[in-house]
């Protein structure tokens, strides 16, 4: 089970990887939103999901699987509502023409 | 087991301290709640690994619950006012 963990937990830490690369490099608003509201939701869920299967059953795990379904929940809903208060204050898009 | 633990939350940390950057320098409010609202996440994870390294995961569990809600209150009341009030 052990195995399983790890693989678990290092896949979603290179996800977290991906979505803190995309939040630096990434040239807009937008698009930074974009590269972290998705890899961030899997890869927490992820690394939430491998510390449950170390565990083992009991009642920590539990909690453990209630804290990745608030996450799962959550997570989005608050990635739309940064996302609508953005798009409501008409934060500039990126275009190409304007270069990097 | 303990050494991996360690390894991954280590790596957790560096990425906090590089969305850091975004949250320092982003230009204009609301990129700043989004690194706000990623060092939140990481957080989670970093105190349930934690738990796991002290061998004391019935305590940090309910830390990192409540870490959760408060991350998601704290977001939706940013992006709330800032919707009402306008960024500038």
């Amino acid at each position: 089970m052990d195995i399983v963990s790890i693989i678990f937990i290092i896949t979603g830490t290179f996800f977290l990887f991906a979505a803190t690369i995309g939040l630096i490099l990434l040239p807009d608003f937008y698009t930074r939103m974009h590269a972290c509201g998705k890899c961030d939701t899997l890869g927490i869920l992820l690394i939430i999901i491998g510390l449950g299967l170390y565990n083992g059953l009991s009642l920590t795990s539990a909690k453990i699987l209630l804290i990745a379904a608030l996450i799962f929940l959550t997570s989005p809903t608050a990635t739309h509502s940064i996302s609508r208060a953005a798009l409501k204050n008409k934060l500039p898009h990126w275009t190409k023409e304007k270069g990097k | 087991m303990i050494n991996f633990f360690l390894a991954i939350s280590i790596v957790i940390l560096f990425l906090v301290f590089l969305c850091l950057y975004r949250a320092l320098f982003g230009p204009g409010i609301m990129n700043r709640i989004i690194a706000v609202n990623v060092i939140g996440t990481k957080t989670i994870a970093i105190l349930l690994i934690i738990g796991f390294l002290f061998n004391k995961i019935e305590f940090f569990i309910d830390i990192s619950l409540v870490y959760a809600v408060i991350n998601f209150i704290g977001t939706i009341a940013f992006s709330k006012y800032f919707e009402r009030k306008g960024v500038q």
